[in-house]
C-alpha cells in the first residue's frame, strides 16, 4: 500500500509537470484526489490494515494528497501566468500606427495672446471694460485733450463717419466712458478693435487690436505705473525680462513714457528682430493728464492715475514669429491649424 | 528732424561718441531714430595730385596719369578729359569703397596697370549744389589746398553725423538745431551757448519801401520784415553748404540757403521774395476773400476760401500764410530788392489751409505745430547777419516788426511735494531747480518762469505740476524712478456676459470649430453676393466718409459676408472641409440714435463630408444644452433669401429668434464660385444671453426600471418629425423619459409620397416600477393622437 501511495505521488507529480492547460490540471485533480480518485481508492483499503499500520498509512496518504494538491496549485498559477503572457504577446499592436482623428477647434492666435493678457490683468485686479467701435469724436479725441485742431491727430489717420463720429483710433474712449460712469477706484483693461486709415501691408492694417489699461485711485504715482507694468511684462514674458522707460508724448498723459523690453529672442544681445538694439518697444503709458480727469468729472486734486496701451497684433507676431500681419486676417486653414 | 551733430556741438559742447549721444538723448526725451555719416560709406579714398598726363599706348580715349598721393606716386588710367597737371583730385586707391556702393580694385586697362580710380562728384555721392565749382561730367578737381594723402572724407567735409530725431507734437521748439542743442546741454550738463544775433545797421529806411498791416491779429501773431538791395545771388560758402547737406537740405544759392539755414537753426520758416512784385508796397495779413485764387510757386492755380489766412499786397494774395508763396514770390535774375519775412501764424489755421488745399510743405509742417513768435526777431537778425557775412546784398536800414500782443511767460509755483507725489520720488527741491534752469526755465522765489519757447508747459493750470514733473523726471532718468506695487486691493472677475462669450467660444472649440478674425468693414457688393433683398435694412450700413477704397467703405451689417469671404478663400485653396466660427460684431443703424447698435454675433460655417445642416444643428443644440437653455424650437424659415428656402430654420427660444441656421442658397454659392454645400449659423449672442439658464440642478439617478418601446410609423412625406415628437411627448406626459428618432425610410416598400419614421421611447415611472398597463396606455394614446394627423403605425 505504501508502494502504491508512493507510485501515485511520483506519477501524479510527473503528470502535473507535463500538464499544459488548466483543464489538464483539473483532470489530474479529479483523477487523483477526487471522490472516486486514486488516493480515495487506496484509503478505502485501510480497513485491511493492522491497528499499528493504519495511522502510519493514513499519515502517508495525507502527505501524498497534500503534496499533489500543492503541486497542482503551483502548476496552475504557472500555467495561468504563461497563458496570460501568451495572450499579451498575441495581442501586441504596432503602437506607431496613427491615433484617431479628433476634430479639435483652434483659437485664433490674436485671441490666444489676448486671453493670456486678460488672465494676467484679471489676476492683478483689473476688470475688463468694453465700448463702441463706432464712436463719438468727443470720446475718441476731444475729452482726451485732443481738440479738433490738435497736431496729435495727424499721427492717427482717422476714418470718419460724420464730422462728429469716427471709427475709434484707440480704445481710450472706453477709458473716458468708464470714468464718466464709474467713481474711483478704477482698475480696468479695455481690449478691442481700433481703426486707422493705413493701407494693408506686412506690418500695417486699417483694423487692428489694442489693449489699454487705466488705474485711478488716490495717490497713484509714476512709480506705481512702473511697478505694475514691470510685473505685467515679467508675467507675460518671463521673470528674466527687463524693461526700460523712455520719455514720450501723448496728449492724454503727462508725464508720458514708452516702455521697451529686452528682446525675448536674443535676451538683449541684439538680433534681427530687435534690429540689433536689444530692446523692443512694447507699449505707451503715462500718468493720466489731470485735464482728462477733470473733463470726465473726476477731482484731479484728490485722484490720480495711470494709463497704458499696446498693440495686440505686434505682440502676437512676436510671440509666434509671424512675419506678415495679413496672415492673421486671411484665416487660411493652413495658418489657423498651426496654433 | 535731421540735424548735423557738429552743428549741435557748436552750441552745446558735449563730448561723447555718437552711440552714447543717441542713447542718452533718447532717454532724456529726444528720441534718436537713426544716425549716419558719409564717412562710413567711403574707404581708401585720398587727396592726390596729378603729376603727369600721358596718352595711353593702346587706347586713344584713355589717359595714363601719374598721381602723387603723398606716400608714393601711383599710376591710374582714366577716360576723363578735364585734368591738367597740378590738379588736386579724389583718388580711390586699390580696395576702396565709394558712397555709391562701388568697390574699386587695381587692374589692367588695355595693357596698362591702373592702381585705382579718379572720382567724379557723382561717384562721391555729391552734386554741383554741394560743390558749385566742380563739374558734373569729369573728374572732381578740389578747389582747396590739402596735404596729399588726406582722407577725402576729411577734405570734403564728410565726417559729420546726420542724426534723425523723432520730435513729438508737443515740442515744436525741438524742430530746430537750437532746441535740440538746449536739450543736449541739459542732458550732458554742458553750457548752452545761445547765439545772440544783432541786426546789422544799414543805409536807407525800409519804411520807404514797405508797410505791413495785420488785419487778422487772431491768426497772425507777429510779422517782422527786413530788406536788402543790390542782391548778389551766388553760391554759399562751403561751411554753409556742408551744414545744409548734412541736414538733408540741398544748397541752392546764398539767399535761399540763408532762409533754410535760419529755418534749421531756429525751427522758424522764413520767406524771401522779390520786392518788385509787392503791389502798393503793402503787406496785409488777412483772411482770403470769397472767390480769390492764387497761383502758387509750384504752378498750381488754387481756390481760396474765407477761412484761409493769406499774405496779400494792395491787390491780391501773394502767399498762403505759412504754406507756400505765390508764383512770383521768389528771387530771380533781375531781382534787386529782397524782402525777408519772419512771421508767426496760428497753427490750426495753417493746418486748415494745408489740409484743404492738399499742400503740405516744410513750412506748414512746422507752423502747424504752433511756433514761438519770440523767435521771429532773432531769426530775422541772424538772416541779416548772414547777408552781411556772405556779401549777399546791402542791408536796408530799419526793421518792420508788427507784434500786437507779445507772448507772455507763464509762472508756476515750484511745489516740490506735489511733483514728488506725482512721481513717487523724494527729489530735493534744489535739484529740481537745477534741472529746470538747465532747460531754460528761470526760478525766482519758488516760482518757475516758463520760457516762451516752452508753450507746451502749464497750458492749463490743472496740468502744470504734471508738466514740470515730466521735465524733472526725464532729466532725472525714468529708469531711476522707483517701481512700486499699487496700494489698496482690487478684485476683478468677468461679468456674466463676458463669461457667456468665453463659454460659447469654449463650446465651439470643443465641437471642433476654428476661430477666425475678419475686418469689420467691407464693400457693399457683399450684400449682392449674399442675395440680400433690395429693401433689406442690411443694405443701410454705417458708411465711412473717407475709406481707403471700396473694401473699407461700409461697416458690416452681417458678419456672414465676412465669414463667406474666408470660406471662399479656403475653398479656393482646396481645403476639403472646414468648421469655422467668428465672435463678430455687427453695426446696425438705429433710427434716431447717433451711434449704431453694435451686436455681438457668433457666425459659424461648415462644409465638407458629413458637414450638412444637421451637423451644424447638432452643434447648436449642444451649445444651447450647455448654456442650460430650454424650450428651443427650430422653426422653418422660407423668407431668408441668403439660404436655401427648404433648408433654413430659425432657432427660437421662448418665442424669440436667437439664430438662423441653414444651407446657403445655390445662387449664393454660385456667387462665391463654391461648388459644394455650405451651411451657416448666424447666432445672436446678445439675444441668446437673455435665455441662459442658471446652474443645472442634479436629478436623482433612476431607481426603478424603464420600459423601452420601438414604434415605426408611416405618413406623408410632408409631416414633420418635430410635430410627431411633440405629440408623443404630450401623449405620454411624465412617463416619457426620452424619445429618439432612429430611422427614416422612403422607398419601394412604401406607397409613393410616404415615408416611415421609427422612434425609440424610454418610459419610466419615477416612483414605482412601470407596469405594462401604463406602457400600453401610453402607446395607445400616441397611436390615437398621431392618427389624427395622418400618422399610422407601420405594419
Amino acid at each position: 500500500m505504501k508502494q502504491q501511495l508512493e507510485n501515485i505521488r511520483l506519477s501524479s507529480l510527473e503528470q502535473i509537470e507535463k500538464a499544459a492547460t488548466p483543464a489538464e490540471i483539473d483532470e489530474i485533480r479529479v483523477r487523483v484526489l477526487g471522490k472516486k480518485g486514486e488516493v480515495t481508492a487506496i484509503l478505502k483499503q485501510m480497513g485491511k490494515l493492522s491497528a499499528e499500520e493504519r495511522p502510519v498509512m493514513g499519515a502517508l496518504a495525507n502527505e501524498v494528497r497534500e503534496t499533489v494538491e500543492n503541486a497542482l496549485a503551483e502548476k496552475l498559477v504557472k500555467i495561468k501566468a504563461e497563458l496570460m503572457e501568451k495572450q499579451l504577446v498575441e495581442e501586441e499592436i504596432d503602437i506607431t500606427l496613427p491615433g484617431n482623428e479628433f476634430e479639435m477647434g483652434k483659437r485664433h492666435p490674436i485671441q490666444l495672446v489676448l486671453d493670456e493678457l486678460k488672465e494676467i490683468f484679471l489676476g492683478m485686479g483689473f476688470s475688463i471694460a468694453a465700448g463702441p467701435e463706432v464712436e463719438l469724436d468727443k470720446y475718441n479725441f476731444e475729452m482726451l485733450n485732443m481738440p479738433k485742431s490738435h497736431p496729435s491727430r495727424d499721427t492717427q489717420d482717422t476714418f470718419y463717419i460724420t464730422e462728429n463720429i469716427v471709427l475709434r483710433t484707440q480704445t481710450s474712449p472706453v477709458q473716458v466712458r468708464t470714468m464718466l460712469d464709474q467713481k474711483p477706484p478704477i482698475r480696468i483693461i479695455a481690449p478691442g478693435r481700433v481703426y486707422r486709415a493705413d493701407e494693408v501691408d506686412a506690418t500695417h492694417s486699417p483694423l487692428f487690436h489694442q489693449i489699454e489699461g487705466l488705474v485711478i485711485d488716490e495717490n497713484i504715482t509714476m512709480a506705481d505705473l512702473k511697478g505694475t507694468l514691470e510685473a505685467f511684462v515679467k508675467n507675460m514674458f518671463g521673470p528674466e525680462t527687463k524693461v526700460r522707460f523712455r520719455p514720450h508724448h501723448f496728449a492724454y498723459t503727462e508725464p508720458s513714457a514708452e516702455m521697451d523690453m529686452t528682446c525675448f529672442k536674443c535676451g538683449g544681445k541684439g538680433c534681427r528682430l530687435c534690429k540689433g538694439e536689444g530692446w523692443i518697444e512694447i507699449l505707451g503709458s503715462g500718468i493720466v493728464n489731470p485735464v482728462v480727469l477733470e473733463s470726465c468729472g473726476i477731482d484731479s486734486t484728490k485722484y490720480s492715475g495711470f494709463a497704458f496701451g499696446m498693440g495686440l497684433e505686434r505682440l502676437t507676431m512676436m510671440r509666434y514669429d509671424i512675419d506678415d500681419m495679413r496672415l492673421m486676417y486671411e484665416n487660411d486653414m493652413r495658418f489657423l491649424s498651426q496654433f | 528732424m535731421d540735424v548735423s551733430l557738429n552743428w549741435l556741438k557748436e552750441y552745446a559742447p558735449f563730448d561723447c561718441d555718437i552711440k552714447t549721444f543717441a542713447e542718452d538723448m533718447t532717454m532724456s526725451g529726444s528720441k534718436v531714430e537713426v544716425y549716419s555719416t558719409e564717412k562710413d560709406k567711403i574707404r581708401n579714398v585720398v587727396v592726390g595730385k596729378v603729376v603727369s598726363l600721358d596718352k595711353h599706348p593702346n587706347a586713344d580715349k584713355l589717359t595714363v596719369c601719374g598721381i602723387d598721393i603723398g606716400s608714393e606716386e601711383i599710376v591710374i588710367v582714366t577716360g576723363a578729359k578735364n585734368l591738367t597737371v597740378g590738379d588736386l583730385v579724389p583718388v580711390a586707391l586699390d580696395n576702396s569703397l565709394l558712397p555709391c556702393g562701388k568697390e574699386i580694385h587695381a587692374g589692367e586697362l588695355r595693357g596698362v596697370m591702373s592702381n585705382g580710380m579718379l572720382c567724379s562728384l557723382g561717384e562721391l555721392g555729391l552734386t554741383t549744389h554741394d560743390f558749385p565749382n566742380a563739374i558734373e561730367d569729369g573728374i572732381m578737381v578740389l578747389d582747396e589746398e590739402w596735404p596729399l594723402g588726406t582722407p577725402i572724407e576729411k577734405a570734403l567735409g564728410m565726417e559729420d553725423y546726420m542724426v534723425e530725431f523723432e520730435i513729438t507734437p508737443n515740442r515744436p521748439d525741438c524742430l530746430s538745431v537750437l532746441g535740440l542743442a538746449r536739450e543736449a546741454s541739459a542732458t550732458f550738463s554742458v553750457p548752452f551757448n545761445e547765439p545772440k544775433p544783432q541786426m546789422p545797421q544799414g543805409e536807407d529806411d525800409i519804411n520807404n519801401y514797405l508797410s505791413v498791416k495785420i488785419s487778422d491779429t487772431d491768426h497772425c501773431m507777429r510779422y517782422a520784415a527786413a530788406m536788402i538791395k543790390n542782391v548778389r545771388v551766388k553760391p554759399s560758402p562751403r561751411w554753409l553748404r556742408e551744414r545744409l547737406r548734412v541736414c538733408g537740405v540741398r544748397p541752392i544759392n546764398n539767399i535761399v540757403d540763408i532762409t533754410n539755414y535760419v529755418m534749421l537753426l531756429y525751427g522758424h520758416p522764413m520767406h524771401a521774395f522779390d520786392h518788385k512784385y509787392v503791389k502798393g508796397n503793402l503787406i496785409d495779413v488777412r483772411l482770403a476773400k470769397t472767390g480769390e485764387e492764387i497761383m502758387t510757386l509750384d504752378g498750381v492755380q488754387r481756390k481760396l476760401n474765407e477761412n484761409m489766412l493769406v499774405i496779400s499786397d494792395s491787390e491780391e494774395p501773394i502767399a498762403i500764410a505759412g504754406v507756400m508763396g505765390g508764383e512770383y514770390s521768389g528771387v530771380y535774375e533781375d531781382t534787386n530788392m529782397v524782402v525777408f519775412e519772419s512771421a508767426c501764424f496760428d497753427g490750426p489755421k495753417v493746418r486748415y489751409a494745408s489740409r484743404q488745399l492738399g499742400l503740405r510743405t516744410e513750412a506748414s509742417g512746422k507752423f502747424e505745430k504752433g511756433l514761438n513768435p519770440d523767435n521771429c526777431w532773432p531769426a530775422l537778425a541772424k538772416a541779416m547777419e548772414l547777408v552781411v557775412e556772405l556779401d549777399a546784398g546791402d542791408v536796408i536800414g530799419g526793421v518792420i516788426d508788427v507784434y500786437p500782443s507779445p507772448r507772455s511767460e507763464r509762472k508756476v509755483p515750484l511745489n516740490a511735494d506735489k511733483i514728488n507725489e506725482i512721481l513717487g520720488t523724494e527729489i530735493a527741491k534744489s535739484d529740481m531747480e537745477k534741472t529746470l534752469v538747465s532747460l531754460g526755465f528761470k526760478v525766482e522765489d519758488d516760482t518757475v518762469i516758463v520760457p516762451t519757447h516752452r508753450y507746451d508747459i502749464a497750458k492749463d493750470a490743472v496740468t502744470q505740476y504734471n508738466d514740470l514733473a515730466e521735465e524733472i523726471a526725464r532729466m532725472y532718468g525714468y529708469n531711476k524712478l522707483p517701481s512700486t506695487i499699487m496700494k489698496g486691493t482690487a478684485t476683478a472677475r468677468l461679468t456674466e456676459r463676458q463669461k457667456f462669450t468665453k463659454d460659447v467660444i469654449g463650446y465651439l472649440l470643443g465641437l471642433g470649430f476654428y476661430e477666425i478674425e475678419t475686418f469689420s468693414f467691407y464693400s457693399p457688393k457683399n450684400f449682392d453676393l449674399l442675395n440680400v433683398p433690395a429693401d433689406s435694412s442690411l443694405r443701410n450700413p454705417v458708411v465711412i466718409s473717407n475709406p481707403l477704397g471700396e473694401d473699407t467703405s461700409v461697416m458690416r451689417t452681417t458678419a456672414v459676408a465676412s465669414m463667406m469671404n474666408v470660406v471662399q478663400r479656403n475653398y479656393n485653396s482646396r481645403i476639403e472641409a472646414v468648421s469655422l466660427f467668428e465672435n463678430a460684431t455687427e453695426y446696425h443703424v438705429v433710427e434716431g440714435e447717433e451711434l449704431p447698435k453694435e451686436v455681438e454675433k457668433f457666425i459659424m460655417a461648415v462644409y465638407g463630408q458629413n458637414k450638412d445642416f444637421f451637423f451644424l444643428k447638432g452643434a447648436v443644440e449642444k451649445i444651447l444644452w450647455a448654456l442650460n437653455i430650454e424650450d428651443v424650437k427650430f422653426v422653418r424659415n422660407r423668407q431668408n433669401t441668403t439660404y436655401h428656402s427648404g433648408r433654413c430654420a430659425d432657432v427660437v427660444v421662448n418665442g424669440a429668434v436667437v439664430a438662423t441656421i441653414g444651407e446657403l442658397h445655390p445662387v449664393v454659392l454660385n456667387n462665391y464660385g463654391i461648388k459644394t454645400k455650405v451651411c451657416v449659423c448666424d447666432l445672436n449672442g446678445e439675444e441668446l444671453f437673455k435665455y441662459v439658464g442658471g446652474a443645472r440642478q442634479y436629478k436623482q439617478l433612476a431607481r426603478f426600471p424603464a420600459v423601452t418601446r420601438d414604434l415605426a410609423f408611416v405618413c406623408d412625406k410632408a409631416v414633420a418629425n418635430g410635430d410627431i415628437i411633440d405629440i408623443i411627448r404630450e401623449s405620454c406626459g411624465e412617463y416619457l423619459e426620452s424619445v429618439k428618432l432612429f430611422d427614416v425610410y422612403t422607398g419601394d416598400r412604401l406607397e409613393a409620397g410616404k415615408k416611415s419614421l421609427a422612434y425609440s421611447l424610454v418610459l419610466r415611472d419615477k416612483n414605482a416600477t412601470l407596469t405594462d398597463a401604463v406602457a400600453e396606455q401610453c402607446t395607445g394614446a400616441i397611436l390615437d393622437n398621431l392618427r389624427k394627423i395622418g400618422v399610422f403605425l407601420r405594419t
